[in-house]
């Protein structure tokens, strides 16, 4: 499919996911990603895959956990509140260390909220989606190209180090049309020896559990799983910038907001002030030191976020405090507007924090 | 830009994300200029957003009457339909646009209103056609969608709507390049094909290239 096709985010990701090689797919309808199981059920059938509406979320992920138990490229998607009800197994594919697949296309909260685009669930993706000493890989699409892009190498990064990656997209990636295209070359899934494939009695059982009797060993386990994470956040984080060379305000925001970001960044050097944006692409692990060292020469840095202010913790960690961070937001979701945040913009610049 | 004949009611179908919305809106001010008294309904059950309703405003001002769900566009999703739509088949003096759902899921809501369409037997239904969706791409693929609405609505297509589209990155040649498409969707289906629909910023570049050429305001999101 080298010509581009006209595609709704929610949809990129359902094919990018068959095109990485994802046969398995479980999950329960939600607004707003329900375009992604509607497309899986049509597709996966044509192509002897396995779609299957679950009759929750929570058994969803549990079958995921199952599939990736095989070594099979699996996947499940839901929104926020959905995204909630399969915490538990989300620790428990962590615990396991089974590579897998899950979205979140978030809408506003907390509770039943509704059915409006926000990226409140960042504290949640990136700290605390359960229980127990854990991450995932959090990769956050800004278009549907990256919606597909960001499948792909979800899977990729799942497999290459046994971990749950989550695409954190929001209502309006999901739902957007954009032209894309979906010309990958796929290599292949790395061997999987730990993987329940049967053992042809040529060798000794492999066990996937999360269970461990003697403390000292889940202690060992989780040290060794913390290596692994200190290695992928100094090789695997990814982000963008936009107009940093010469920016002395910094702005930095992910996903729908980024591009708002980018549109108030431009009315901003019309009228003479010198912004730019981090767009991180990784929220884990998240950009540290590029934010680190852009507050080592801008006057100032604006959070655009569509919470209440989650991903301003981490920006102002990683800025050490050297120069003022703001927060420039819409919750409930709502979207900032490029002249909010062009006020945003001129506040920085003027030095007043407002 | 052509002179479009209208029927008593005109219905747009097919797959979700092929353009109905706009089309309906922009054929509900299109048939505004010839009648007095029309109305734009959307039957949209399955998509809680861009909805007919999101262009409320101007098309209040131009004279026409919206039905929709109150519940379009807030904060909820209710796949839920106004009593008001039974105007539709009983003011036979007003002449309607039913802008219906997205593939045989959307189209099953078209049913409740099937039998008293077929009885007046003065309609359209068009189906709108995108190439450049991947699910449908081909003849094949597009007319197993048209069947699908069919038999969820239980209506006969009478016609084809061309718009084939890669939304703001569409050129004049994409859309010639697409004439091929819906004339084998035509041959395949025995639709005629009524029209092609191309965003006004395009639109010159094509006049007198391709037959029955209508001219589109894409709606802006409202917010």
């Amino acid at each position: 499919m080298a010509d581009k096709v006209l595609m709704k985010g929610n949809e990129a990701i359902a094919e990018a996911a068959i095109i990485a090689g994802c046969r398995h797919y479980f999950g329960y309808p939600i607004t707003p990603q329900t375009e992604v199981a509607a497309y899986m059920a049509k597709r996966m059938p044509k192509i002897g895959g396995c779609f299957l509406q679950a009759e929750s979320e929570i058994a969803a992920i549990n079958m995921v956990y199952g599939v990736a138990s095989t070594g099979h490229r699996v996947m499940t998607s839901s929104s926020s509140p959905g995204i909630s009800l399969k915490g538990e197994g989300l620790s428990y594919l962590a615990g396991a260390d089974l590579p897998a697949l899950v979205v979140n296309v978030q809408r506003g909260g907390p509770g039943l909220g509704g059915i409006q685009p926000s990226q409140s669930d960042y504290f949640q993706a990136t700290k605390g989606a359960a229980h127990g000493d854990f991450h995932m890989l959090v990769l956050a699409p800004s278009s549907v190209q990256e919606m597909a892009d960001l499948t792909v190498k979800g899977f990729e990064l799942a497999d290459k180090y046994r971990m749950t990656s989550m695409i954190l997209a929001d209502g309006t990636m999901g739902q957007m049309m954009e032209p894309v295209s979906l010309d990958y070359k796929i290599a292949p899934p790395p061997e999987k020896p730990w993987a329940t494939t049967g053992t042809k009695l040529e060798r000794e059982h492999n066990i996937v559990n999360s269970l461990f009797l003697v403390p000292e060993k889940l202690e060992e386990e989780n040290f060794k799983r913390y290596e692994k994470y200190k290695y992928i956040e100094d090789n695997e984080t990814m982000y963008e910038e936009y107009m940093m060379d010469d920016a002395e305000i910094c702005l930095v925001a992910f996903g729908i907001a980024a591009r708002v970001a980018k549109n108030a960044i431009s009315e901003a050097r019309k009228a003479g002030i010198k912004a730019g944006l981090i767009r991180p692409i990784t929220l884990w692990p998240f950009p540290k030191a590029v934010i680190k060292a852009a507050s080592q020469k801008v006057k100032a840095i604006i959070s655009v976020e569509l919470s209440m202010g989650q991903m301003i913790e981490d920006v102002c960690l990683a800025s050490e405090g050297r120069v003022p961070v703001t927060l420039c937001n819409r919750a409930g979701g709502m979207i900032p507007s490029p002249k909010q945040v062009l006020q945003a913009i001129i506040d920085a610049n003027n030095g007043g924090v407002k | 830009m052509i002179t479009m004949n209208y029927k008593r009611i005109t219905l747009l179908c097919g797959h979700y994300g092929s353009g109905k919305t706009n089309i309906a809106v922009n054929m509900a001010l299109d048939l505004r200029k010839q009648y007095t008294d029309v109305a734009i309904a959307d039957l949209d059950i399955v998509n809680p957003y861009f909805r007919t309703k999101d262009s409320a405003k101007e098309l209040e001002e131009a004279g026409i009457k919206l039905i929709a769900s109150e519940y379009a566009g807030s904060n909820v999703d209710i796949p839920a339909l106004p009593q008001s739509m039974y105007s539709l088949t009983d003011d036979r003096h007003t002449k309607a646009i039913i802008d219906v759902g997205g593939d045989d899921r959307g189209a099953l809501a078209l049913g409740r209103l099937s039998d008293a369409i077929k009885a007046e037997n003065d309609y359209e239904m068009l189906l709108v056609i995108n190439k450049f969706r991947p699910l449908t791409p081909d003849a094949v693929s597009t007319a197993e969608v048209m069947r699908e609405i069919e038999d969820a609505c239980r209506i006969k297509f009478t016609g084809l709507i061309n718009n084939s589209n890669l939304g703001e990155e569409t050129t004049a040649e994409n859309v010639l390049d697409s004439m091929r498409y819906a004339e084998e969707v035509s041959s395949l289906t025995g639709l005629f094909l009524k029209c092609t629909t191309v965003n006004k910023t395009i639109y010159d570049e094509l006049s007198g290239k391709i037959k029955n050429l209508f001219r589109l305001n894409l709606q802006e999101k409202i917010k």
